[in-house]
């Protein structure tokens, strides 16, 4: 668990993207490591830029759809041979064929669940409060048209004056210290 | 006319890359953040969005009084009875399901094949998408005529022990709607977090920074965050689109799988999915049309978008036509004295005039018009196309139930069928449901999605490490 006193990072603001991702490559190539981006839409060469190149979301999307499928036909298959037999038409107990469709939409659905609460639950959200938020200039730009970098206090770099000035040689439009 | 025009207009090219414009120029991300946000935000109610509500409160309304007796009364105040039992409501359930397909089309299908025009008009399709399930849910439900007992459907454990029948494609119907139910709403609110955020963070109200604080679920735009949520919504279009195609395959089994002249072909699978995207994409018109003049988005929603959709049109609307030509010719290829007498009865019985509405509404109207850039375009004009479509596919509903079933194979059986005005209310009333449900949406939910619009701006071009390392 990190601290929850003194200083959470030093927040960098950008006017474009291409300046955000000039600097988070530099810092990322000066051995930078606890970092982040922040930007109002996905901006992927800033995730490039600070290390971020695979993510776990399609993995728990695999799973939980082979999960939810082979629940389906397992359930199908049970009620239908075994808690409750019916004979229509003589045709077999076991009529696989049929089962397929729940269990294709089955697929679908726990694999759609999987993706979209899954990628929440890797990004650590709902997380309602964050100490980005106590930033003055945070909330209205990296909702709307301001890009940041953020080094983080945790990085054994981190130092308030000499990490100031360091992302001060990036011209940013300011840079300000983030409380926790 | 359709030679002439092929390039479009000088103005719709972006001078500086030689693209077609997607947006209008001039923009910029405050801009159009501003644009959108301030509709939702805003204190100040239009007067005329309280007259439409009005209305559309009161269409709820007579949902509300139409159900009530229903559940009163019987499935009996309605005119279904021997033979034709599926009336109003099995027409209505598919014609609701297909109107939502076009949101999940442009959400996923086209997210997938990357038209970057879709991001201007995808979120309100998905909210159509949800609000037209709603009501397309609502009527087998309500059609079971014992409604209290809807959840004998699910697989669940009762003291009766009883369970559900797999092998029917009305239990197929089941999974298949409640999954596109979810899934669309998933999707739908996931791909409005970041929005929402943007929403929390400009709110002045208390009331509205707390909703959307929560709603938002402390969404920062993190880079990694946003990588994540870039690959669940790719995932999630990739899993919606066969979901899309599979679930107005699921409702024409109901009718294919019966062996009814009339409904016992193969060619049902592709026709109604066709079928549904046009007619949905008639409804994203006629919604989007008012929309843009009324809130002032025609710089988001543009000419641009109207020529596409109407594209779109074209070509589904010609495979429905293949799809009614392909029953014509069936009737008589097959050889089937039945199958035959089907067709005839359609087209020539005492209920041909639905078929002639719906070959005028679908066919002859939209197909000879929509060739044209320029009645593309036309924005009078398409409103009017997306009215006679909506039509025209509730008529197609309309023949595929009521004339297959009102003479079927002897003759002592047959009957007809008129609507009571319960069968009329209902309908009516999800009508006035949907709308009452879409202006809450267009008032409290950003009808844009803002974040994606951002990526259509020339700012949102960056170069690459390449390109820099040259300078």
């Amino acid at each position: 668990m990190p601290a929850r006193e003194g200083i959470y990072g030093l927040l960098a603001e950008f006017e474009t993207p291409g300046d955000l991702v000039r600097a988070a490559r530099q810092a990322r190539a000066d051995g930078w490591r606890r970092m982040d981006c922040y930007t109002p839409y996905p901006v992927e060469e800033a995730a490039e830029a600070i290390g971020f190149h695979r993510n776990k979301v399609p993995l728990i999307t695999l799973i939980g759809g082979l999960m939810g499928g082979a629940a389906m036909f397992a359930l199908q298959v049970w009620v239908s041979v075994l808690a409750y037999p019916l004979n229509i038409a003589g045709r077999p107990l076991y009529s696989w064929p049929a089962f397929i469709v729940p269990a294709y939409e089955w697929t679908i659905l726990w694999a759609g669940l999987s993706a979209g609460f899954g990628m929440l639950a890797l990004c650590g959200l709902p997380a309602l409060y964050h100490p980005l938020f106590n930033a003055p200039n945070f909330r209205d730009g990296a909702t709307t048209d301001k890009f940041f970098l953020c080094l983080e206090a945790l990085d054994p770099k981190f130092n308030l004056a000499e990490t100031k000035a360091y992302l001060a040689a990036f011209k940013p439009t300011s840079v300000v210290e983030v409380d926790y | 006319m359709a030679t002439k025009g092929v390039k479009p207009p000088e103005h719709w090219i972006d001078p500086a890359t030689g693209e077609y414009r997607v947006i209008a120029p001039g923009q910029t991300f405050r801009s159009i953040t501003e644009k959108i946000a301030r509709i939702v935000l805003t204190p100040h109610t239009p007067m005329g969005w309280f007259g439409l509500f009005t209305v559309a409160g009161g269409g709820a309304t007579v949902l509300l009084v139409a159900i009530t007796w229903l559940f009163l009364k019987g499935t009996g105040i309605w005119a279904i009875t021997q033979p034709v039992a599926w009336g109003f409501a099995i027409i209505n359930f598919v014609w609701w399901i297909g109107i939502g397909h076009a949101g999940t089309l442009i959400s996923a299908i086209l997210l997938l094949f990357k038209q970057g025009w879709r991001n201007s008009i995808s979120r309100f399709a998905e909210a159509m998408t949800i609000f037209a399930v709603m009501c397309a849910g609502l009527f087998p439900l309500i059609h079971t005529g014992r409604p209290w007992v809807a959840y004998w459907m699910l697989p669940l454990p009762f003291t009766m022990t009883v369970w559900p029948q797999f092998r029917s494609p009305l239990m197929w119907d089941v999974f298949a709607v409640s999954t596109y139910a979810t899934i669309s709403l998933v999707f739908w609110y996931i791909g409005m977090v970041p929005d929402l955020a943007t929403l929390r963070d400009r709110a002045q109200s208390k009331i509205a920074q707390y909703s959307y604080g929560l709603l938002s679920v402390g969404w920062r735009g993190s880079v990694r965050h946003w990588m994540r949520y870039e690959t669940a919504s790719l995932l999630l279009a990739g899993l919606a689109t066969p979901l899309v195609l599979s679930v107005h395959t699921v409702i024409s089994f109901d009718f294919a799988v019966a062996v009814l002249p009339g409904w016992h072909t193969t060619i049902f699978p592709p026709y109604f999915v066709a079928g549904a995207i046009y007619s949905g994409f008639a409804m994203v018109l006629t919604l989007a049309i008012p929309l843009r003049k009324f809130y002032h988005l025609e710089s988001l929603v543009t000419d641009r978008h109207m020529d596409n959709m109407g594209k779109v049109m074209l070509v589904t609307g010609f495979i429905v036509a293949y799809g009614y030509g392909m029953e014509a010719f069936m009737s008589w290829y097959s050889a089937d004295h039945w199958e035959a007498f089907a067709f005839w009865n359609r087209a020539f019985g005492p209920m041909g005039w639905s078929y002639w509405t719906l070959i005028a509404c679908n066919l002859v109207i939209p197909l000879t018009t929509l060739w044209s850039r320029k009645l593309r375009t036309n924005i009078p004009f398409m409103f009017f196309i997306s009215i006679v479509v909506n039509t025209g596919m509730w008529f197609e509903r309309f023949v595929i139930v009521v004339t297959s079933l009102y003479r079927d194979f002897l003759p002592s059986a047959w009957g007809t069928y008129r609507a009571t005005k319960w069968d009329y209310a209902t309908f009516v009333g999800t009508l006035g449901f949907f709308t009452f449900m879409f202006l809450l949406f267009v008032r409290f939910l950003p009808m844009i999605p803002m974040n994606e619009i951002r990526m259509l701006l020339p700012a949102a071009k960056i170069k690459s490490k390449a390109a820099e390392a040259a300078d």
